[in-house]
């Protein structure tokens, strides 16, 4: 019975992540095989979706890229990404070794408090920031994203890059305040190497963040050129009523399979800052 | 030759007193150790004395001078932290080279005396490897050499043998020493080890609850204890305390020994032992059991060397005896040491 | 008696020692994210809160208190009755899902088999994917006429006439009511599975062996050990993971707008598409931050369950 049951066992769990495995990822599979669909085949009601009943194109990649703005979207999403890591390593990483080390008791419950802000969500704060956007004039330019978009950023990495810079020895930076240091070269010296990991997982979580963030991009930009993707993927890639979808799968597939792989990577640190450190990722 | 000073030192962590007006003054070149349990607030005194704390009042000097406004950096110190606290990613030489590039001393002067300091502590064929790929013995040296390499005042050690296992510590303890010495350096060490105290201190001072209870060479601490902490925290086992109306007697187990078995002069004290267990140690024997007659019945252990042969059996009644001069006498209550002499003659039952 | 400092041989150029006043220091690293933090989120909540009390349009930018006039209509609204009980129902339902296929996802992949890093990386994917082009993915797929599921169920003669499930040719996932509803849901799901799974892999494996050893020596089969031991173990990281999901959905207005623009009729409206609906398109501001606040009890009720939660993380 012992092997009958693992056997079953076995074959339960397979079936399991079946059904799982189908349900996360089936999108994406649809995705990619429409990305290279012809029209003639993809709008025939009677043909088997699943198999190419015509022959498979490159063709609406190749519109996706020369004859929509899609590159453009591409480019506006990285740099608004690469300004908002920039910024956001620029606060949450003093602000998390103050709570870390220089902030006694303090410290946790700052913490806690600076972490609660994320739960504050951009639908709430849209109406009042739109107008703040509006009234300094940056309507319509990527630095309304730059300037508004670390506020959802900095909470959630503060309170992650404190968790980590806590688990570090402390005895390192005090041998290096013995050894002939300021606080400042100790920090520069001893906890930004070892602070690594923590500041790469901030910089993909907060690049990853910018990049898929819908609301406030759709209510502060509306010029085409300045779109992120996020935005600008289903506003302007239809043509009055059609959908070109086939470009439309293919503008999403790019963007999620490249992300997904680095997220992968930086995953258990990242649970580590959601469980609020109940448990160790 | 530094002298280092703490005057009046107090730390206080919001109710908490972790160090309560500590005053002491160590000699030139000298071996001070503090000794007490964990959370008697000398790993405190001595981080104050580093400036990685500030008192809460009162001052440290070291050579003289007040330093309680200056940072760690400033104080010429060095320190070895109980996890040798060696920088993990860099190689044991840029480990050594750390505090001579804080003072902005050339490279080539800096490779000169890594290899001096490295090669008194035997490790330069480590010069190359990352902390990880050593021993904790190896990583002790190497925290030792950056120590070294500055040529400091003052040696601030913090429990650095406790991470060791116990075979390599006796060596360590050996090594530690004769390093000392030939340098010469000011050293305060920190531990809860009461034989790696009494083996490598010049003086010991005991603390306890955050106050100072005695400062003195091992042998005073030993045979002079000031008060019962310091009596019964050194010397293992701990010295038996009998009480007697507000008095306590107190005698270390080796001086509690069989009548029939030594000399005695007549005014010893005369016990009657009750031997419940003994233990068999190789070089000792330590028999428990209880003493009644002087005293109401106590449980007291006699530590008899091998070289005294005299058999006992479990329940048995024996006589035993106690030097005068080595009963001292406590003050029941303060626990403080008391200058009374045993009041009673011998054979008193 | 007190003395210059010690002559200490420092690096050539001198840095001033109130770089060493650690007070200080802790204070001047913070204030940048605090200050930050304060202008960018607290001072806009608070312009949302004047704004719902105000009559501000786009057109006119003067403020006018009116008191809860705008809280008054907004009450009223039909539609907004609709958004505010979908928000609800939608928040509600599809965190009970993720909640039970979330507990179920992470026992299985607790367990060792080959190809985990395979399955980890797709079961991933909905959540790395930016919320917008994942919609847009339902959105083909779930489309009137060429949904590839319809296709399916047509293949095996669930859809179609004389069939179970209806004589149409398709299920119009985004245009009926009941459907598009439960699309929404579906799509949420879908989006906040990954997340939670992690999260509550990660609660499993920090329970310790010591405890699951004594459960088997005390005769504890998978299914006993399961419902008294893990789950009850794991309470608070399952409800850490419930409410994040219940701040992401509940506050979510980008699956809505894309999959149904709060179609069919207004049907699948919540309130922060609605908000916008309001606020942006329709220009009313005041209005648009009366609706948005509602959303505020929840989330505050939220953090404070997430507080008490976190304090209760002896697992062991």
């Amino acid at each position: 019975m012992g092997m009958r049951h693992r056997l079953l066992t076995r074959s339960g769990l397979y079936a399991v992540l079946a059904v799982f495995v189908l349900f996360a990822a089936f999108p994406f599979l649809w995705m990619i095989i429409t990305m290279f669909k012809a029209d003639t085949d993809l709008y025939s009601p009677g043909n088997n979706p699943f198999l190419f009943n015509d022959p498979p194109t490159l063709k609406h990649i190749d519109l996706l890229f020369n004859d929509t703005a899609y590159k453009t979207f591409l480019l506006n999403s990285v740099l608004v990404g690469m300004a908002v890591v920039a910024i956001t390593l620029a606060l949450s990483f003093p602000a998390a070794y103050s709570l870390a080390r220089l902030s006694g008791r303090w410290g946790e419950p700052l913490g806690i408090a600076i972490f609660l802000v994320y739960l504050v969500p951009p639908t709430l704060l849209f109406i009042p920031l739109s107008r703040v956007v509006a009234n300094l004039g940056l309507q319509d330019s990527l630095w309304s994203l730059i300037l508004v978009y670390p506020s959802f950023t900095v909470p959630f990495s503060t309170w992650l890059l404190m968790g980590f810079l806590k688990s570090l020895p402390r005895d390192i930076e005090e041998q290096a305040l013995v050894d002939g240091y300021s606080r400042i070269g100790a920090i520069f010296r001893t906890v930004m190497p070892l602070a690594l990991p923590g500041i790469l997982t901030i910089i993909v979580f907060s690049f990853t963040l910018s990049m898929h963030e819908f609301i406030y991009a759709l209510a502060f930009v509306s010029v085409s050129d300045h779109k992120t993707i996020s935005v600008g993927v289903p506003t302007e890639l239809v043509r009055g009523d059609v959908f070109f979808w086939q470009s439309l799968m293919a503008a999403a597939v790019i963007v999620a399979i490249p992300v997904a792989v680095v997220y992968s990577f930086f995953l258990d640190r990242l649970v580590a800052g959601f469980t609020l450190g109940a448990v160790k990722g | 030759m530094t002298i280092i000073e703490v005057r009046e030192l107090t730390k206080q962590f919001g109710e908490v007193t972790a160090v309560d007006r500590i005053s002491l003054r160590s000699g030139e070149g000298e071996f001070l150790v503090l000794l007490g349990p964990s959370g008697c607030g000398k790993t405190t005194l001595l981080r104050m004395i580093a400036g990685l704390e500030r008192p809460s009042s009162g001052h440290v000097l070291i050579g003289g001078r007040i330093v309680n406004d200056l940072p760690p950096r400033a104080r010429k110190i060095a320190m070895v932290f109980q996890s040798y606290a060696l920088y993990p990613h860099m190689n044991v030489r840029d480990n050594i080279a750390f505090p001579l590039k804080a003072q902005g001393m050339p490279r080539r002067e800096q490779l000169e005396r890594i290899q001096w300091s490295a090669s008194i502590l035997g490790i330069d064929r480590y010069l190359n490897r990352k902390p990880r790929q050593l021993s904790g013995g190896e990583r002790q040296r190497v925290a030792l050499a950056r120590a070294l390499v500055r040529e400091p005042s003052v040696f601030l050690l913090d429990e650095p043998l406790s991470n060791l296992d116990a075979k390599l510590r006796a060596m360590a303890r050996d090594e530690l020493q004769t390093l000392q010495r030939r340098i010469g350096i000011t050293t305060i060490y920190v531990t809860h080890d009461q034989v790696e105290a009494m083996g490598m201190g010049d003086r010991i001072a005991v603390m306890y609850e955050g106050r100072l209870r005695q400062v003195g060479t091992p042998r005073e601490i030993y045979d002079d204890p000031a008060d019962t902490f310091v009596a019964t925290f050194v010397g293992s086992p701990p010295m038996n305390l009998l009480e007697r109306d507000d008095q306590l007697l107190g005698f270390r187990p080796e001086h509690l020994l069989p009548k029939d078995a030594v000399q005695f002069a007549p005014d010893a004290l005369e016990v009657n032992f009750q031997v419940t267990r003994q233990e068999y140690l190789g070089a000792d024997r330590l028999l428990y059991g209880v003493v009644s007659g002087l005293v109401e019945e106590t449980k007291t252990i006699s530590r008899l060397p091998s070289t005294i042969s005299y058999p006992v059996q479990a329940g048995e009644k024996y006589d035993f005896v106690v030097r005068r001069g080595d009963v001292k006498m406590f003050d029941k209550r303060s626990g403080q040491r008391t200058a009374a002499e045993p009041a009673f003659l011998a054979g008193t039952r | 008696m007190k003395l210059t400092e010690a002559p200490a041989r420092i690096r050539s150029f001198q840095v001033p020692y109130v770089l060493d006043r650690e007070g200080l220091l802790g204070v001047a690293m913070l204030l940048p994210a605090v200050v930050y933090i304060v202008a960018l989120v607290g001072f806009p909540l608070v312009l949302a809160i004047v704004y719902s009390l105000s009559d501000v349009t786009i057109g006119n930018q003067t403020i006018d208190f009116v008191g809860f006039r705008n809280f008054d209509a907004v009450i009223h609204d039909a539609t907004f009755q609709k958004a505010l009980k979908n928000t609800f129902i939608i928040t509600v339902v599809s965190q009970a899902l993720v909640l039970v296929l979330a507990k179920i996802l992470a026992l299985a992949l607790s367990a060792d088999f080959r190809g985990k890093a395979i399955v980890r990386f797709l079961i991933l994917l909905p959540w790395t994917t930016p919320i917008a082009l994942g919609a847009i993915g339902w959105l083909w797929m779930l489309d009137s006429t060429f949904s590839p599921i319809d296709w399916v169920l047509r293949e095996v003669h669930l859809l179609g006439p004389g069939t179970l499930l209806g004589p149409d040719r398709n299920l119009v996932w985004l245009g009926r009511p009941n459907l598009a509803m439960a699309s929404v849901i579906m799509v949420h799901t879908w989006r906040l599975l990954p997340l939670a799974t992690v999260i509550m892999l990660a609660g499993l494996a920090s329970i310790p062996q010591d405890i699951r050893d004594a459960a088997a020596v005390d005769g504890a089969g998978f299914w006993r050990q399961l419902f008294q031991i893990t789950i009850p173990l794991m309470y608070p990281i399952m409800a850490i993971a419930v409410l994040f999901g219940i701040v992401f959905t509940f506050t979510d207005m980008t699956v809505v707008y894309i999959l149904t623009r709060g179609g069919p009729v207004d049907s699948t409206q919540v309130l922060a598409s609605w908000a916008f609906y309001k606020g942006i398109q329709g220009g009313d501001l005041a209005q648009g931050a009366a609706i948005a606040l509602f959303l505020f009890p929840v989330l505050v009720g939220v953090a404070v369950l997430m507080l008490i939660f976190a304090r209760r993380r002896e697992i062991a």
